[in-house]
């Protein structure tokens, strides 16, 4: 069976903005795949490329084997599309905006009505469907959005980050929405730079850095890949100087104990690398008592997909994303975008 | 989600199903395709014109003011002035309805680039649509429906106001030429709204356009009362040919297909042959912007 979408050494430039770089990556029929990445990563480039809105200078797109370049109007067919900024006609009742994309779409004229009524009802727009958009909240924007993009029953939905400003119980809504999409055998690409959300959501993901992916797969398996598991220690509520840096050299010489950095932002608290699938922290707590320092919280965690990105980058996404929103020029890129 | 669903019903409903839009039989049905397409796209149109009526409800009364001002302006002008037995509110009936027609049209193209603005463009292009040419086809639609609207008041208010009603004939003529000039503007103004960067810039040549082409034709006077520079330049405008005709009809009720209805510096032109020239206008137009089209809708 061929692959539900295939992206290959994707290339894209906005004038001398190499937004995309070099980007593959493969979705499997059926699953969940996270592009994950901070702002300006080159996220929405790469959907606007599969989507057929933009051309791709250079690289193979594909959909169910199809390609898009060559064959466009069969992929559109096959994709459902939620965009990340929701654009609705404001005057249109939600009901009205789905039967004009039902059209678009060529749904047959006599399963129309019950078609949207049924996504009215799954996605619990009853309530909404005959008001007109311009008064919906962003989080029911979101749901009419997504039904708009499952109407004619496509085999891949893409949603680019369909969470960004969203309260906390919407994005819920939708990642619960997600989930069940994926159990009835819907394939879902969706993009975030919401490390939780990814690993909460994908059954494989691609991390991708200024136009490039730094790493592709489960992501257990890429927090496995960096190995060792990560321990928070707090000697004292805060610490001083002096102690963190005799518990950080006692800690050093144990066997199991790849790193150990001291943040003192949060209170020279310790952080520690440590091999996995040890007793490390009942082993760390008695070298402590030892040379009685005293240990005040203790924790041993999993890598993230935080540090994936910190391994391969050097800095966490956070960082990357501060540093990147303060050199876009969003007016220019939209210029650039509709010609 | 939603309790009064069962899960097995949502799972059917979320499911993909590539065959649902009848894929198997996919050439043969992309002229329905296209129908269905263009008919979702106008009736949107529809619906916003509905829901915010303010510019068909300008649109009726500023050529209402033209015909109320321009006749007071002119109402005691010496009799006869404007062509034998032809009152000026005969005169100016056939300019106001081919000037509302054309600015109706001219400005068809601000929705599209509001759409290209705000993203909803991007709706329509990620969808499988049999051919972009329906966005163009449902603004083109609309427009001429709007025009006949329009056309269909200043005739009657015209009436009212002493220009008498043309028979059955006449006012079919006067919907085909409104038909035609309104077809080659709003296909201008369409190519010009995926060309131009922004609708500053739309806005800007609907501007430069509008007024211009008003004066430099025989909507407000006729050829004879005009600079030769000007004749000449009124001569070429489209406009004159699709006010002229119209005069002729409100100022002759045995017109015929070979009835001579506008003069130039050089020759006359009969109905049959206005016609033509206002088909070319229409070719013409249609095929300058395919390339504008062709680059966006490749
Ligand atoms: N239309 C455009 N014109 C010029 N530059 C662009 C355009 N679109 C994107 N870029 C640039 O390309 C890079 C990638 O942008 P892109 O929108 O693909 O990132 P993203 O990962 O989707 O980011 P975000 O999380 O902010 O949505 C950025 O540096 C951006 O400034
Ligand atoms: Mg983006």
């Amino acid at each position: 069976m061929s692959a539900a979408v295939l992206i290959e050494n994707l290339q894209k430039s906005y004038g001398d903005v190499q937004a995309v770089k070099d980007i593959s990556f493969t979705v499997q029929p059926g699953e969940i795949f996270g592009l994950l990445g901070p702002n300006g990563a080159g996220k929405t480039t790469t959907i606007r490329c599969l989507c057929t809105l933009a051309k791709p200078d250079a690289g193979k797109i594909e959909v169910g084997g199809i390609s898009a370049v060559a064959s466009p109007k069969a992929v559109r067919q096959r994709l459902g599309y939620v965009a990340q900024e929701v654009a609705i006609d404001k005057v249109l009742t939600g009901r009205e905006l789905l039967k004009l994309q039902a059209a678009l779409y060529h749904l047959p004229q006599k399963i129309i009505g019950d078609r949207i009524q049924q996504l009215i009802e799954v996605l619990g727009l009853e309530e909404y469907a005959n008001k007109k958009t311009g008064t919906y909240s962003g989080g029911i924007r979101k749901r009419l959005d997504l039904a708009a993009g499952l109407l004619h029953q496509p085999e891949v939905l893409i949603l680019d980050e369909p969470t960004v400003g969203l309260d906390i119980e919407s994005r819920m809504v939708v990642w619960e929405f997600l989930q069940e999409l994926r159990s009835a055998g819907t394939t879902v690409l969706i993009t975030s730079h919401y490390l939780e959300e990814i690993d909460a959501l994908a059954d494989r993901l691609a991390i991708i850095d200024r136009g490039v992916v730094i790493a592709e797969g489960k992501p257990s398996e890429l927090k496995d890949k960096l190995g060792g598991d990560r321990v928070t220690l707090r000697i004292r509520e805060f610490t001083s100087d002096e102690e963190a840096d005799k518990a950080k050299h006692i800690l050093e010489s144990l066997s199991f104990v790849e790193e150990v950095i001291i943040n003192a932002v949060q209170g020279n608290s310790l952080n520690l690398i440590v091999k996995s699938g040890q007793s490390s922290l009942s082993k760390i707590e008695q070298s402590l008592a030892e040379v009685e320092l005293p240990t005040f919280s203790l924790a041993q965690s999993r890598p993230s997909l935080d540090d994936v990105y910190l391994a391969a980058t050097g800095q966490t996404i956070m960082d990357a994303q501060i540093a990147s929103s303060s050199a876009r020029d969003l007016k220019k890129e939209k210029k650039q975008q509709m010609k | 989600m939603s309790q009064s669903i069962s899960s097995q019903n949502i799972k059917s409903v979320l499911a993909p199903n590539p065959g649902i839009s009848g894929q198997s039989n996919q050439q043969s049905s992309s002229l329905g395709d296209f129908i269905q397409e263009t008919l979702a796209l106008t009736q949107r149109l529809f619906i916003q014109l509905q829901r915010r009526p303010s510019t068909l409800v300008a649109g009726i009364i500023q050529p209402f003011m033209w015909l109320v001002l321009f006749g007071a302006l002119f109402s005691k002008a010496p009799s006869g002035l404007f062509g034998t037995d032809l009152s000026y509110a005969k005169f100016l009936a056939p300019g106001v309805i081919v000037f509302t027609a054309f600015s109706g049209a001219l400005n068809a193209g601000l929705p599209v680039m509001f759409d290209r603005e705000f993203g909803f463009l991007n709706r329509l292009l990620v969808a499988p649509l049999s051919s972009r040419y329906s966005i163009v086809a449902a603004s083109t639609v609309y427009i001429i429906a709007l025009s006949f609207i329009q056309t269909a008041v200043i005739v009657l208010a015209s009436a009212i106001l002493g220009a008498g009603l043309p028979g059955l004939a006449g006012l079919s003529a006067i919907a085909l030429i409104v038909f035609l000039i309104v077809l080659g503007v709003t296909a201008l103004s369409l190519g010009l709204a995926f060309a131009l960067p922004g609708h500053i810039e739309l806005i800007a040549v609907i501007f430069v356009t509008n007024l211009p082409l008003l004066f430099a034709s025989t909507a407000l006077a006729p050829l004879s009362f005009m600079a030769d520079w000007l004749q000449v330049i009124a001569s070429l405008n489209p406009l004159t040919y699709a006010i002229e005709p119209i005069r002729y009809i409100y100022g002759h009720g045995d017109w015929a297909i070979n009835s001579i209805v506008m003069d130039t510096p050089w020759f006359g032109f009969s109905f049959g042959a206005v016609i033509l020239v206002l088909l070319a206008f229409d070719a013409l137009i249609l095929l300058a912007i395919q390339p504008l089209l062709r680059r966006r809708f490749a």
